[in-house]
C-alpha cells in the first residue's frame, strides 16, 4: 500500500513539460505540427502511414497519450469517428474535448467536396462533412497551416512568434513548391483516371485529373471481381491511363482491374510516411507527382 | 485619378502666374481656356469619384449579400429537433440448435447466478434489442441511456442510464447511475461487440453474465505513456453476487487497474487486476433435496471476487483492415464465506458456508481475409470444494445439495463469421458444453447483429 500511495506521489509530480503537447490523429498533421512548431513541441501521431485512419481503435497508448495532450490535431468530418470520440472521453482530458481551443480540425479550414445530398448507410461508408481526405491538394495544407499556426500561438503565446516565423519560412517554401509541382504536372491535366476508394477528389481538383470510375461499388465497400469486370467495360470507352491507390489500402481491386485494362497501377504515398520517400511533407508531394507523372510514360 | 488632378491644377496655376508682358487679350484668351479645362476636369473627376464610390459601394453590399446567403444556407431552421441526442438501436436474431434442454442449464458446482445465463431457447428466436440515447448534457457531463428490450415481453429493462464527466482534468472521469462495472475486459463491452454469441462460462458463473453497477465509478489516467488506469466503484447491491440490503451504505465495491501499451507498430496490450467485493444477505438459489422435493436455499456472508485479464492484438503495421489476431483470457478467483440457509421456507436450518472457486476462458480470434474472422475460446470453472456447515456437523446429507457438488464444466467454443461492414455481422458457432455434470450439450447458432443510427466507436 505504501508503494502504491508513492508511486501515485511520484507520478502526480511528474514536472509540467514546456513544450506544447500535440497529439495528432495522422501523419500529415503531425508532420505539419512539427513544421510550424519546430523544436517548441511534443508531437505524438496516433497512425502510421500505412494505417486505414477509418478503422483505427481507441488502444491503450492513445488513451495515455490523450490524457497529456494540450492540443488534438485531428482532420474531423467525422473521418475518425470510430475512435476519436471514445479517446476524448477516456482521456479525462478537459483540454481536448469538443469546442475547447485545444481540439484543432483540419477539414473546418477548406471548402469540402463530395459532401453528400442523402445520408443513408446504404450508400456505403460516406461521411456527411464531406469527403475527408483533403491533405492531397497541398493548398490545403497552407490553409490548414495558417489556421493551426494561429492555434497554436494561442495555446503557447510565449512561442507564438517561434511559431509565426517558422510557418512564414514553411509557407514560403511550400509556395515554392507547389508551383514547381504544378509545372511538372502540367501533362496531368485532363487525364482520366480510374480510384480504388474515393480518396482523391482534392488531388483531382488540383491538378485537373478526370476520375472516370472508382473500384468500390460504395465508399468502403470492396469490389467482386463480377463487379469490377462490369466496370470494366463502362470505362473503356473513357480510356482511363491509371488507377490509384492510397499506400495503407491492398492493392488487389486495383492490381486485377490495371492487368485486365492494361493500365499501370499507381500506389500513392497517400500520407507522411506512406513510403520511403514520403518522410516529410514535401517527400509526400514529390514522390506522388513524381508517379503521377511516371505513370504517363 | 488624385494624381492627375493634381498634375494639372498644379499646370493651370503655373500658366496662370505667367507675367503679363505679353498681349493682355491673347493672355485672357489662354487663361480663359485653361480655367475651362480645369473647370471641364474637374467635373470629369468629381463625376468618377463619385462612380468610384458607388462602385465601391455596391461591391461591399454584393459582398455583403453573399455572407448572408452563405451563412443563410449553412443555418438548419430552428427547431427542437437540432439537439436530439445520437440514437441507435440493436437488432439481433438467432436459430439456435441445442442437443439439451435449455430450461434445464445449469453450470454444476456453482451456485446459479440468475435466470439469464443459459442459452434462451431452441429454433428460431429474437435477441435483446437494444436502443441508445447519448450525447452531451452541457459542457460538463455526458449521458447515455440504453434500453434492452426482451423478446418475452415483460417490459423493458435499463441495461445503462449514467452521467459521465467530460473531463474533470488531471486524467479523472467519474461516472454515476447504472453502468457496466470497469472490472475485468470483456464486462465494460456490451453484448452485441463481443466475439463469440455468447458469455464465457466464468463471466456466467461468477457474475451471472455482465456486472452492472448502480452507483458512482472513479477512474484515473496516470500521466504516464504507458496506459496506467485505476477504477474504483462504489454502488448498492443487487445483482449477483450481492444482494439488495435496504442499507444506506455501500454494499458493492471493486477495485480495477489497468496497464497498456504498444509493442512496435504491430501489436498492443492491455492487462489488469479487479476485485470485486460485496456482502451478499439471504443470497437465495432454488435446489432439488435428496428426497426430490424442491428446496430454496440462502447464503449470506462475505463475497471477493479477482479478475485478472489480459488481451494482446496484433496487426501487420498495425493495420487490422486486412489481417488481424487477438488473443484474450481472463481468470476468476471467487471466496465467499459466511452462512448458509437450507429450505428457508421450511426446516430453515443454518451452518456455516465457504467456498473458494475459479475459472477462466482463454481465446484467439483470427481475421484472414477482411470481414471474415474465425474464432476459438476454451472455457474451464473449477467449483472447488465448498464447505457447508450442516453436512460437515452431520445435520444433512451432502446429497441435499446437488448444485453444490463438486465439479469442473469446461466448454470448447467455434466461430466464424462475416461483417459485410462495421454495421452488420452474421455468425456461426459451434459449442461442446459440458457446464452440467451429467450431460454434454452441443448448441449451434447461427446468429446476425446489426447496429441502426449513430454508433458509438467500440471500446477496446
Amino acid at each position: 500500500m505504501r508503494f502504491l500511495i508513492l508511486l501515485l506521489a511520484s507520478l502526480l509530480a511528474l514536472p509540467a513539460q514546456a513544450a506544447l503537447n500535440i497529439f495528432a490523429t495522422v501523419p500529415e498533421w503531425g508532420a505539419l505540427a512539427r513544421e510550424i512548431g519546430g523544436d517548441k513541441v511534443d508531437v505524438f501521431t496516433a497512425t502510421g502511414g500505412l494505417q486505414d485512419p477509418h478503422h483505427i481503435q481507441a488502444r491503450p497508448s492513445l488513451i495515455a497519450r490523450a490524457r497529456n495532450a494540450d492540443l488534438l490535431v485531428a482532420t474531423g468530418a467525422e473521418l475518425e469517428i470510430g475512435w476519436l470520440p471514445l479517446l476524448q472521453r477516456e482521456s479525462g482530458n478537459p483540454r481536448i474535448q469538443t469546442g475547447q481551443p485545444g481540439l484543432f480540425e483540419a477539414a473546418r479550414q477548406v471548402a469540402m467536396k463530395d459532401v453528400p445530398t442523402r445520408l443513408d448507410r446504404a450508400e456505403g461508408d460516406i461521411h456527411p462533412g464531406g469527403n475527408p481526405h483533403i491533405q492531397t491538394d497541398p493548398r490545403n495544407i497552407l490553409a490548414v497551416g495558417a489556421a493551426l499556426t494561429e492555434r497554436m500561438a494561442q495555446l503557447s503565446p510565449s512561442d507564438a512568434a517561434a511559431y509565426r516565423a517558422n510557418w512564414k519560412a514553411f509557407s514560403e517554401r511550400w509556395q515554392a513548391a507547389i508551383a514547381r509541382w504544378e509545372k511538372q504536372a502540367a501533362p496531368l491535366r485532363g487525364v482520366p483516371v480510374v480510384v480504388q476508394h474515393k480518396a482523391f477528389p482534392y488531388l483531382e481538383d488540383w491538378l485537373g485529373l478526370k476520375e472516370v470510375a472508382a473500384l468500390e461499388p460504395k465508399p468502403g465497400v470492396e469490389a467482386s471481381v463480377a463487379y469490377l469486370g462490369t466496370l470494366l467495360g463502362q470505362v473503356a470507352g473513357a480510356a482511363p491511363k491509371m488507377v490509384l491507390v492510397a499506400a495503407y489500402q491492398s492493392p488487389q481491386a486495383a492490381e486485377w482491374f490495371g492487368r485486365e485494362a492494361k493500365v499501370p497501377v499507381v500506389v500513392v504515398p497517400f500520407t507522411v510516411g506512406g513510403n520511403e520517400r514520403a518522410k516529410d511533407l514535401f517527400g509526400l508531394f514529390d514522390d506522388t507527382i513524381d508517379r503521377l507523372v511516371g505513370a504517363l510514360k | 485619378m488624385n494624381r492627375t488632378s493634381i498634375a494639372v491644377l498644379a499646370a493651370s496655376g503655373l500658366l496662370a502666374s505667367l507675367p503679363a508682358s505679353a498681349a493682355d487679350a491673347d493672355l485672357n484668351a489662354l487663361r480663359d481656356e485653361i480655367r475651362q479645362l480645369r473647370d471641364s476636369y474637374e467635373q470629369r473627376i468629381a463625376a468618377l469619384e463619385a462612380r468610384l464610390a458607388q462602385a465601391e459601394n455596391q461591391a461591399g453590399a454584393a459582398e455583403r449579400s453573399a455572407r448572408e446567403a452563405t451563412v443563410a444556407a449553412s443555418q438548419k431552421p430552428a427547431s427542437e429537433a437540432a439537439f436530439n441526442p445520437g440514437i441507435y438501436a440493436i437488432l439481433s436474431g438467432s436459430y439456435t440448435a441445442l442437443s439439451q434442454d435449455p430450461r434445464h442449464y445449469s453450470i454444476g458446482g456453482f451456485v446459479p447466478p440468475g435466470d439469464e445465463i443459459g442459452p434462451r431457447r431452441r429454433g428460431f428466436g429474437v435477441g435483446e434489442s437494444e436502443v441508445g440515447l447519448s450525447a452531451n448534457v452541457d459542457q460538463l457531463f455526458r449521458g447515455q441511456l440504453t434500453i434492452a428490450l426482451p423478446p418475452e415481453g415483460g417490459g423493458a429493462e435499463v441495461e445503462e442510464a449514467y452521467i459521465q464527466t467530460l473531463g474533470l482534468g488531471h486524467g479523472a472521469t467519474l461516472k454515476a447511475g447504472r453502468f457496466l462495472s470497469g472490472i475485468g475486459y470483456l464486462n465494460g463491452q456490451h453484448p452485441h461487440s463481443w466475439d463469440f454469441a455468447d458469455a464465457p462460462l466464468a463471466y456466467k458463473a461468477m457474475l451471472g453474465g455482465q456486472l452492472r453497477n448502480d452507483g458512482v465509478q472513479l477512474k484515473w489516467l496516470a500521466p504516464t505513456d504507458l496506459m496506467v488506469e485505476l477504477g474504483a466503484e462504489m454502488a448498492s447491491g443487487g445483482p449477483f453476487p450481492s444482494t439488495d440490503r435496504n442499507s444506506n451504505g455501500v454494499t458493492v465495491g471493486t477495485l480495477s487497474a489497468h496497464l497498456g501499451g504498444d509493442v512496435g507498430v504491430s501489436s498492443n496490450w492491455r492487462a489488469g487486476l479487479s476485485l470485486l467485493a460485496t456482502s451478499p444477505r439471504d443470497r437465495a438459489y432454488d435446489d432439488t433435496n435428496a428426497a426430490g422435493a424442491d428446496v430454496t436455499n440462502a447464503i449470506s456472508g462475505r463475497s471477493r471476487t479477482w479478475v485478472a485479464d489480459a488481451v494482446w492484438k496484433w496487426a501487420p503495421n498495425g493495420n487490422p483492415t486486412e489481417r488481424n489476431l487477438v488473443l484474450q483470457g481472463e481468470y476468476f478467483y471467487r471466496h465467499e464465506t459466511g452462512s448458509l440457509a437450507y429450505d428457508v421456507d421450511g426446516a430453515n436450518l443454518a451452518g456455516d458456508y465457504a467456498s473458494r472457486q475459479s475459472g477462466f476462458y482463454a481465446q484467439a480470434v483470427y481475421q484472414f481475409m477482411p470481414r471474415w474472422r474465425i474464432g476459438y475460446r476454451y472455457d474451464r470453472l473449477d467449483s472447488g470444494t465448498t464447505s457447508v456447515g450442516l453436512v460437515k456437523g452431520g445435520l444433512l446429507p451432502a446429497a441435499d445439495f446437488p448444485t453444490l457438488a463438486s465439479y469442473r464444466p469446461q466448454r470448447n467454443s467455434l466461430m466464424l463469421d462475416w461483417s459485410p461492414t462495421e454495421f452488420s455481422r452474421l455468425r456461426l458457432q459451434f459449442a461442446r458444453d459440458q457446464s452440467r455434470p451429467d450431460a454434454t450439450d452441443n448448441q449451434l447458432w447461427l446468429q446476425y447483429i446489426v447496429s441502426l443510427g449513430a454508433h458509438g466507436a467500440h471500446r477496446y
